[in-house]
């Protein structure tokens, strides 16, 4: 859509009331091992002005605004200027002297501190005697808490505190830089409803004195209440920006999803089998009341912005997240799940996001990864392990699955992502389960693999299992999944059906 | 590769073994004689039936401080059981008993409880050592000279086939060490939780079972090295494995096993534990002071890591 984007590069419609440009950014490009993540990123704030900055995960956000922060540098060829000033930030510190602060969506405090210690982390106020001035730090941080209208003793160690009230502190180190530009990365992630009006009254304050926030959310109702334009970012480049006032919902979410779903996803249709998993009104960390069911021979897409509660969702159901709620059954029988094991040997596989530090032990054999879960069946009843059913069992999968290794003890390690999946898929088989949940399987994998990878889920489901596909990789959702429910705040906020599911219809849920 | 070299700079501390011999024996002519040889394998059998449950425990991400103290506490139990003619084996088997109650009190302090395995086997190595001084009233415990004292001393001190018998007990420890290691789905545990815990535990695994296992196991062991030394002294000293933990810990980082866990082999910490016991020997053989039979140790053990250590990368 290059129309679309030529009618969005500046001057931006929000330049026209003739405020100042606080930041002014051309050209910003940056490429990651030869693999661009942004192409020639064009945006700008102005003092007073909350922009808001959107875009699907991976779309570049984050890499934008740890360029900005100056924690990574911008391919050459970029300008970065600041009131006008060109700037070059090479250390986070230069940012920050420079009036740029941000708060991180995962907090940076640090637990054992105090509050007010957080809150000037580095640049302790000190007395005549060079030492820290502790009656003015703490003096100071309960002034700028009261302005966030907390009430958090300033003596108090942030460990302590909720992850909401540390929240509070993080945006009360922001201001106490006193910074001109203030970036925030989902800063209502982790506030009550109450802490979010507070929060916005502080922004809005915030802009009546003049300055410029850069605020990133995947909820679009906060977009709409709080910003004053929109920068859209869709696979590393600036699609679209726009006064908030000139947009509406639908509009938004078209510009951020955007591309079109090329058929590289090949879907197997399947006479759906007997129900096999059953899970109803489950309650655990980070997930809310969820209940489904999913049948053999039929895959079910979940999808979610990130923290959803999908992951969560996964792991509750395989034993390895405790349950506060509700219950799970396999093939009709109800599965008391305490443990990973339980999970097991019910008949579930999990088969994490994280390959490398949940999925496969990176320094061991290919064959003590895949078989590790499934030793119970592979040994006699004393312990000892069939050893010659255990590689030919691991022989069978590198050959079914085409795992390029020099043999089955080469190391984890040395593989490559696709292949690693590949083992960490077949660890999850090697159990014979009924029931396999499979969280992001293509994270970090080349597409050539991609492929490969989908037609082994396939296979999976001709053969009648049940197949659980966390994704937030949209167009592989569409493309495998029968079923789509999406997940939003560890609830399930929709359901879709094949036919009927769209980018649109699933982003509008996920961010509901 | 050619397979010798495969199989040279997979076995580097054998490769130091036997080089370690070579020049020994040029250096003193009374080195390479049976009786010699016998007399290390003997010096070292009560090290190394330490090291194997030391072994298990460090490939589990663990470390165990306690083993010298169990073996104290354990050794004063045995003997005063003996010293009052108790039934030999039934004696042996409350003291194996206790080693391993303590051992698995250690490993669920480390999995249950989350301590950290050092600190948690520090403050056993102390509260044990401390009930060693307190049961035994800071005195040696004598076996006597009842039926069963006599038969215990054949424990420590007796002769099976023309071999000492503490060399015939660490051989079989070693052997089932090893088949329980490399055979068992609880070897594959142990390296398992060792490997990466989150891993483990996802695969299903109990790992604070495993935990639990592999210290009450280096607490049996310490036991049983515990009474192999009594029946030998006839007697049980109050402060005896007294920093036994660390030629035991020596043992297993000399054969190359990782501190962080999860790589390792037994028969690493077999070679280990002859390396030590042949430098020891060495240095006694050429009148080297004990003082520096320490200096040389440290250095031994200084030279294994570093060779350790580019292996890695």
């Amino acid at each position: 859509m290059p129309s679309e984007r030529d009618t969005a590069v500046p001057p931006g419609p929000a330049d026209q009331d003739g405020r100042p440009v606080l930041l002014d950014l051309s050209g910003v490009s940056k490429a990651f091992n030869g693999v661009g993540v942004l192409s020639g990123v064009a945006l700008r704030v102005h003092a007073g002005e909350v922009m808001a900055l959107m875009g699907e995960n991976g779309a570049g956000k984050s890499t934008l605004m740890r360029i900005v922060t100056g924690i990574i540098p911008a391919d050459p060829g970029a300008t970065i200027r600041l009131r006008g000033r060109p700037v070059q930030f090479t250390t986070p510190r230069q940012a920050i002297d420079a009036g740029v602060a941000m708060i991180h969506q995962e907090l940076n405090l640090l637990p054992h501190l105090t509050v007010a210690e957080n809150i000037f982390l580095g640049r302790e106020p000190l007395n005549r005697l060079g030492l820290t001035d502790g009656a003015r730090m703490r003096q100071e941080a309960a002034r700028l808490l009261d302005r966030l209208r907390q009430r958090i003793d300033p003596d108090r160690r942030v460990g302590t505190l909720s992850v909401g009230q540390q929240q509070m502190v993080e945006i009360a180190r922001a201001l106490a830089l006193d910074a001109e530009l203030i970036i925030m990365d989902e800063p209502t992630d982790a506030l009550t409803d109450v802490e979010t009006d507070v929060l916005f009254e502080v922004i809005r304050g915030l802009r009546a004195e003049g300055k410029g926030i850069i605020y990133i959310s995947h909820r679009l109702a906060e977009i709409f209440a709080l910003c004053d334009s929109v920068t859209v970012l869709r696979d590393g480049q600036m699609v679209h920006r726009a006064r908030v006032a000139d947009l509406d919902e639908a509009e938004l979410i078209r510009h951020m999803v955007g591309r079109t779903i090329a058929d590289q996803f090949p879907y197997l249709p399947c006479a759906p089998g007997p129900e096999r998993l059953a899970v109803e009104n489950l309650r655990a960390a980070g997930v809310n009341d969820v209940s489904f069911t999913a049948a053999g021979g039929e895959i079910v897409g979940f999808a979610g912005l990130m923290g959803a509660g999908r992951t969560e969702l996964a792991k509750a159901i395989y034993g390895a997240n405790p349950l506060s709620g509700g219950r799970v059954r396999v093939d009709g029988a109800e599965v008391r799940l305490g443990h990973p094991r339980d999970g097991v040997r019910a008949g579930i596989a999990y088969v994490p996001e994280d390959r490398k530090f949940e999925g496969l032990i990176q320094a061991h054999s290919i064959q003590t990864n895949m078989s590790l879960a499934a030793l119970e069946g592979l040994s006699r009843p004393g312990g000892l392990i069939r050893r010659g059913e255990e590689r030919s069992a691991v022989r069978r999968f590198m050959d079914a699955f085409s795992v390029k290794a020099r043999d089955i003890d080469a190391e984890i390690r040395t593989l490559s992502g696709g292949n690693q999946q590949k083992v960490s898929l077949a660890k999850a088989l090697l159990l014979a389960p009924k029931v396999v949940i499979l969280d992001e399987p293509t994270r970090g994998v080349d597409v050539g693999a991609r492929r490969e990878i989908y037609t082994l889920i396939n296979e999976l489901k001709a053969k009648g299992l049940c197949i659980l596909l966390m994704s937030s990789d949209m167009p592989e959702l569409l493309g495998l999944a029968d079923r789509i429910l999406v997940m939003s705040g560890g609830r399930l906020t929709g359901r879709f059906d094949r036919g009927e599911a769209t980018q649109e219809k699933i982003l509008a849920r996920a961010v509901a | 590769m050619d397979p010798l070299k495969t199989f040279l700079s997979r076995n580097k501390p054998l490769v130091g073994l036997v080089l370690l011999m070579a020049a020994v024996s040029l250096l003193s002519p009374s080195f390479l004689t049976v009786d010699n040889l016998l007399n290390i394998l003997r010096q070292t059998s009560i090290n190394a039936v330490i090291a194997v449950g030391m072994t298990f425990v460090i490939l589990s991400g663990g470390i165990d401080l306690s083993v010298g103290s169990v073996l104290a506490i354990c050794g004063a139990v045995c003997a005063s059981l003996v010293g009052a003619d108790v039934n030999l084996w039934l004696a042996v088997a409350l003291a194996l008993t206790l080693g391993a109650g303590l051992g698995a009190a250690n490993g669920i302090a480390v999995g249950v409880g989350a301590v950290q395995p050092f600190i948690a086997t520090l403050v056993s190595m102390t509260i044990l050592r401390g009930a060693t001084l307190v049961y035994t009233d800071g005195r040696p415990i004598t076996t006597g000279e009842g039926a069963a004292a006599d038969a215990f001393w054949s424990v420590g001190g007796g002769y099976v086939l023309g071999l000492p018998v503490p060399v015939l007990i660490a051989a079989l420890v070693f052997a089932l060490g090893a088949v329980v290691l490399t055979l068992t789905r609880f070897g594959r545990y142990t390296y398992a939780v060792g490997g990466n815990e989150v891993v483990a535990r996802l695969s299903g695994i109990g790992v604070n079972r495993v935990k639990t296992a592999v210290y009450a196991l280096s607490g049996l062991l310490a036991a049983l090295a515990g009474v192999i030394l009594t029946a030998r002294l006839e007697s049980a000293q109050p402060t005896a494995g007294a920093s036994y933990e660390l030629d035991a810990i020596a043992a297993v980082v000399v054969g190359g096993t990782s501190l962080s866990g999860g790589r390792g082999s037994l028969f690493g910490t077999l070679v280990g534990a002859l390396i030590i016991g042949v430098l020891n020997n060495a240095l006694n053989l050429m009148d080297v002071s004990s003082y520096y039979q320490m200096i040389a140790k440290g250095a031994v053990i200084l030279l294994a890591v570093l060779l350790d250590r580019r292996k890695s990368h």
